[in-house]
C-alpha cells in the first residue's frame, strides 16, 4: 500500500475502533441498560479507543517514511560493485540520481527483460541496480504497512483487555488531548527556533568572508562578488547601515500616516459613529488591506511619485523620480486599516461602566475618550501599532516600485532609498551560486531585521507595562 | 429657559402623594421607548430637596431606566426615546439649548457595580474636578480630593496609599471612592443606582451611614432592590411596576399602610 492509501486506512480503522471501543465498554457494563453501571460515558471509551488505534500508528507512519529514503540509500549503495562504490562523492550521486529515475520509470518487467536483452556489461549493471532497488522500495512498502496496521490492531486490543467498570477512560483520554495540545503548541516554538538556526548558519557563513562589523557598520552598499579572481571591480562593499536607514525611514513616514488617521477612525467609529455607518465603513475601510501590494505599488510610482515631484518642484525642491516619501505615504495608507480596525477592537472591549462613569461626572465625550478610554484600550492599541510596523518593515513589492534600489544614505524623505527586504529580493532573485558572499548577505539581512523587530517588539511591551491601565 | 407650572398634573395611574414642599427635582408625564417598546408609562414626581427618595419594584419595572433619564444618561443609548417633563430647579433639564455635560456635572450618579478608573486613587477622586477647572492649583485639588474622601468616609483607610489604583481596593471601598468621585464635582443631586447590590452586609451598612449623612447637603434618588434599604435610608418611595408609579408617598407610610394592592405585595414579600 502506498501512503496516501495506508492513511486512509488507518483513518477507517480509528473511526471503526471508537464504535468498537463503545460496544466493548457496554459489554463489559452488561448491556445498554447497565451503562450507569461504568464509571466514565462509553463514548469516552471510544473515544480512548480510537485515540490509542491512531496515534501510535500515525507516529509510526510518520517516523518511517522520514527515515525510509535514508535507510535505502544505504542498504542499496553497499549493494554496488566496489568500483562503483569508491566513486567520488559527485559521480556517485549522479549514478545514484541515474539509477533511481530507472527504476521510478520502468516497470519491474521490462527491467528484467532489459537486463537480458542489453548487450552492453555497464548498461546491464545499470538495470541489475534499478531491479534491486525497485525490490528494495517494495520491501520497505509491505514492511511500512504491516507495521502500520499491527500496531493499530495491537494497541486497541491491548487496551480493550484491560476495560473494566472501573477503568478511567476519561481521565486517559484528557492526558492524551493534554499531550496532543502540548504538542501542537511545540511544533510552533520548533518551527521559529528552526527558522533562526537556518538563517543564523547561513549569516555565520557570510560572516566568515565579510567582517562582521563591516556588515553591522559600513555605510557603503554595492553587493558585489567576483565571479573571477582577476575581475575588475568584484570587490562589493557590504555596510547594511543604509539598508536599514531606509527601512526607517519608510516606515516612519508611514506610520506617521497611519496611526493619527488609524486611530481617529477607531475612535469615530467606536464612540460617534451609529451602527449603521459601522456597519458599512469597517468592512469598507478593511478592502484598503485587501488590495495587493503590487496595485499599491504602481499606484506610488505612477500616481503618487510624480505627485510629490510637481509639488516639490513648484516649490523649488529637488524630488528624486523615486522617493521615500511617495512609498512611505502609499505604505501608510494601505496599512490604516490595520491600525484602525485592530484599535477599534481595543477601544470597543474597555467597559462601558468606565465610560458611563465619566460621562456622567460631566466629562464631555472627547475627554472620556482620551482620559479613560484610550489609557485603558493602550495595550491593545500598542498591538494594533506593532503590528502595522512589522508589516512595514517586511513591506517590499511599493518600495521595490516606488522608492527605487539606490542604497542612499539619506534622511531627506525626497531622496531616493532601498530596504532590507528589496536588498534581499534583489540578492535572491535570478541566476545566483548559494555560496558567494553576494548570496549569503541575503541571510544576514534577514537575520538583522530578524533581531530589529524582536527589539522593536520588547521595547513596546515594557513601555505597555509601563503606562497601561489595567481594568478588569 | 422656560418656566413651567409644575403643580397642575392629572394623576390617573399613580396613588398616594408624588408632590413634595421643596421640590429639587420634578418629572411630569414621563415616557420612555427603547425603540418601540415603552418602558417607563406616564410617570410623575418630585425629588424633595435635602432628602432621599428610594425607587423600588421588581426587576425590568423601569426604576434604572428612569433614574437614567434624570441626568441625561440614556441620551447615549441611539434607540432610547424620552418625552415629558423633566425639571431641575424649574428649569428644563431637556431644553434644546441645555448642555447635557454642565447637567451630568451637577446631577451626579454612582452605578450599581462599582467602577473606579484604572487610575491611582487620587486621580479617580481628582478626575471631575480637573476636567471642570473646579481648582486653580495642586494644593486646592488635594484639599477637594480630601475633603471628597472624608465626605465618603474613605479617607482615613486610604490617606497612605492615594498613589495606589483605584482597582486595587475592596469592592465596598471602590463603592465609596466612587461616591467621592462625584461628590467632588460638587453635585446637587446624587443619584445612585443600587449602589450596595455588589457588596456585603457590612460595606452596605458603611454606604447606607454615609448616604444618610450625604443627604444633608445633596438631593438624592436611590434605586433598590432591597426593601429594607429603602425603609432604612428614605424620606420617600416609590413603587414602580412594569413601567407605571403605581405608588409614591413617605416611606413609612409605604411601609406601614400601602394604599396600592399591588404595593402591599410586594412589600409583605408576596412577589418580587
Amino acid at each position: 500500500m502506498n501512503s496516501p492509501l495506508l492513511f486512509t486506512v488507518l483513518l477507517c480503522l480509528t473511526l471503526f475502533s471508537y464504535w468498537y471501543g463503545m460496544k466493548r465498554s457496554l459489554k463489559v457494563a452488561g448491556g445498554n441498560e447497565h451503562k450507569k453501571n461504568l464509571t466514565c460515558l462509553p463514548q469516552q471509551f471510544g473515544l480512548l479507543t480510537a485515540m490509542v488505534c491512531g496515534l501510535p500508528a500515525l507516529m509510526t507512519l510518520l517516523i518511517f517514511n522520514s527515515a525510509e529514503q535514508l535507510v535505502i540509500e544505504q542498504l542499496f549503495t553497499t549493494t554496488l560493485s566496489a568500483n562503483i562504490q569508491s566513486l567520488s562523492s559527485i559521480d556517485l550521486g549522479l549514478y545514484l540520481n541515474n539509477i533511481h529515475s530507472l527504476a521510478s520509470s520502468e516497470a519491474s518487467k521490462t527491467l528484467l527483460t532489459n537486463i537480458n536483452s542489453s548487450n552492453e556489461l555497464a548498461m546491464q549493471e545499470q538495470y541489475k541496480a534499478a531491479s534491486t532497488l525497485q525490490a528494495l522500495k517494495q520491501q520497505a512498502r509491505w514492511l511500512k504497512t504491516a507495521l502500520v496496521l499491527v500496531i493499530a490492531c495491537v494497541s486497541v486490543i491491548v487496551l480493550i483487555k484491560k476495560f473494566s467498570l472501573t477503568f478511567p477512560a476519561r481521565q486517559k483520554s484528557e492526558t492524551i488531548i493534554r499531550g496532543l495540545l502540548v504538542a501542537s503548541s511545540a511544533i510552533a516554538i520548533l518551527t521559529t527556533l528552526g527558522i533562526i538556526l537556518s538563517v543564523l548558519f547561513e549569516s555565520i557563513h557570510f560572516f566568515k568572508s565579510v567582517p562582521i562589523s563591516d556588515f553591522m557598520f559600513g555605510t557603503q552598499w554595492s553587493p558585489q562578488a567576483a565571479m573571477r579572481t582577476d575581475q575588475v571591480g568584484g570587490s562589493g562593499s557590504f555596510g547594511a547601515i543604509p539598508l536599514f536607514a531606509g527601512t526607517l525611514l519608510i516606515t516612519f513616514i508611514a506610520m506617521l500616516l497611519a496611526v493619527p488617521i488609524g486611530l481617529m477612525i477607531a475612535i469615530y467609529l467606536s464612540q460617534y459613529a451609529s451602527a449603521k455607518l459601522r456597519a458599512f465603513a469597517k468592512p469598507m475601510l478593511e478592502v484598503l488591506a485587501g488590495i495587493p501590494t503590487v496595485v499599491y505599488g504602481f499606484f506610488a510610482a505612477l500616481t503618487v511619485a510624480p505627485v510629490i515631484r510637481n509639488v516639490g518642484e513648484s516649490l523649488g525642491l529637488s524630488v528624486a523620480s523615486e522617493s521615500a516619501l511617495a512609498a512611505g505615504l502609499v505604505m501608510g495608507t494601505m496599512i490604516i486599516p490595520f491600525v484602525s480596525s485592530l484599535s477599534e477592537d481595543a477601544i470597543s472591549a474597555v467597559p462601558n461602566a468606565l465610560k458611563e462613569a465619566s460621562l456622567g461626572m460631566g466629562a464631555t465625550q472627547s475627554e472620556t475618550v482620551i482620559k479613560v478610554l484610550l489609557p485603558a484600550a493602550l495595550p491593545g492599541i500598542v498591538g494594533a501599532i506593532l503590528l502595522a510596523v512589522s508589516r512595514a518593515i517586511g513591506e517590499t513589492m511599493i518600495v521595490v516600485m516606488a522608492a527605487g534600489m539606490a542604497a542612499n544614505l539619506t534622511a531627506n524623505p525626497l531622496d531616493s532609498v532601498t530596504t532590507v527586504t528589496v536588498q534581499i529580493v534583489t540578492l535572491l532573485t535570478g541566476d545566483q551560486e548559494f555560496d558567494s558572499p553576494k548570496t549569503l548577505a541575503a541571510f544576514a539581512l534577514g537575520l538583522m531585521l530578524f533581531i530589529t523587530t524582536l527589539g522593536l517588539n520588547v521595547l513596546a511591551l515594557k513601555v505597555v507595562r509601563k503606562y497601561r491601565e489595567q481594568y478588569d | 429657559m422656560k418656566n413651567l407650572d409644575i403643580k397642575q398634573v392629572e394623576l390617573t395611574e399613580t396613588v398616594g402623594n408624588i408632590y413634595a414642599d421643596s421640590a429639587k427635582m420634578s418629572i411630569r408625564n414621563a415616557d420612555v421607548y427603547y425603540g418601540s417598546k415603552q418602558a417607563i408609562h406616564n410617570v410623575s414626581l418630585d425629588l424633595a430637596k435635602n432628602q432621599v427618595t428610594a425607587l423600588i419594584g421588581p426587576s425590568g419595572c423601569g426604576k434604572s431606566t428612569f433614574l437614567r433619564c434624570l441626568n441625561r444618561m440614556n441620551d447615549t443609548i441611539d434607540i432610547c426615546n424620552i418625552t415629558g417633563e423633566f425639571t431641575l430647579d424649574n428649569q428644563d433639564i431637556y431644553a434644546k439649548n441645555l448642555d447635557p455635560v454642565l447637567l451630568r456635572a451637577r446631577v451626579g450618579m454612582v452605578f450599581q457595580k462599582p467602577n473606579p478608573f484604572p487610575k491611582s486613587i487620587y486621580d479617580n477622586v481628582a478626575y471631575g474636578a480637573r476636567i471642570h477647572g473646579l481648582t486653580n492649583n495642586k494644593a486646592e485639588l488635594d484639599e477637594v480630593v480630601e475633603t471628597s474622601l472624608q465626605k465618603a468616609g474613605l479617607f482615613n483607610e486610604v490617606k497612605d496609599r492615594l498613589k495606589d489604583p483605584g482597582t486595587g481596593l475592596s469592592g465596598g471601598q471602590q463603592q465609596r471612592l466612587c461616591i467621592a468621585r462625584t461628590i467632588a464635582v460638587s453635585p446637587e443631586i446624587i443619584l445612585m443606582d443600587e449602589p450596595a447590590s455588589a457588596l456585603d452586609p457590612i460595606a452596605t451598612a458603611i454606604i447606607e451611614e454615609l448616604i444618610d449623612e450625604l443627604k444633608e447637603k445633596y438631593t438624592i434618588a436611590i434605586v433598590t432592590h432591597s426593601m429594607q434599604q429603602a425603609a432604612r435610608v428614605s424620606q420617600h418611595t416609590a413603587y414602580f411596576h412594569l413601567g407605571k408609579l403605581v405608588e409614591m408617598g413617605k416611606t413609612e407610610d409605604i411601609f406601614t399602610h400601602p394604599k396600592h394592592k399591588l404595593t402591599e405585595n410586594y412589600i409583605t414579600g408576596r412577589f418580587g
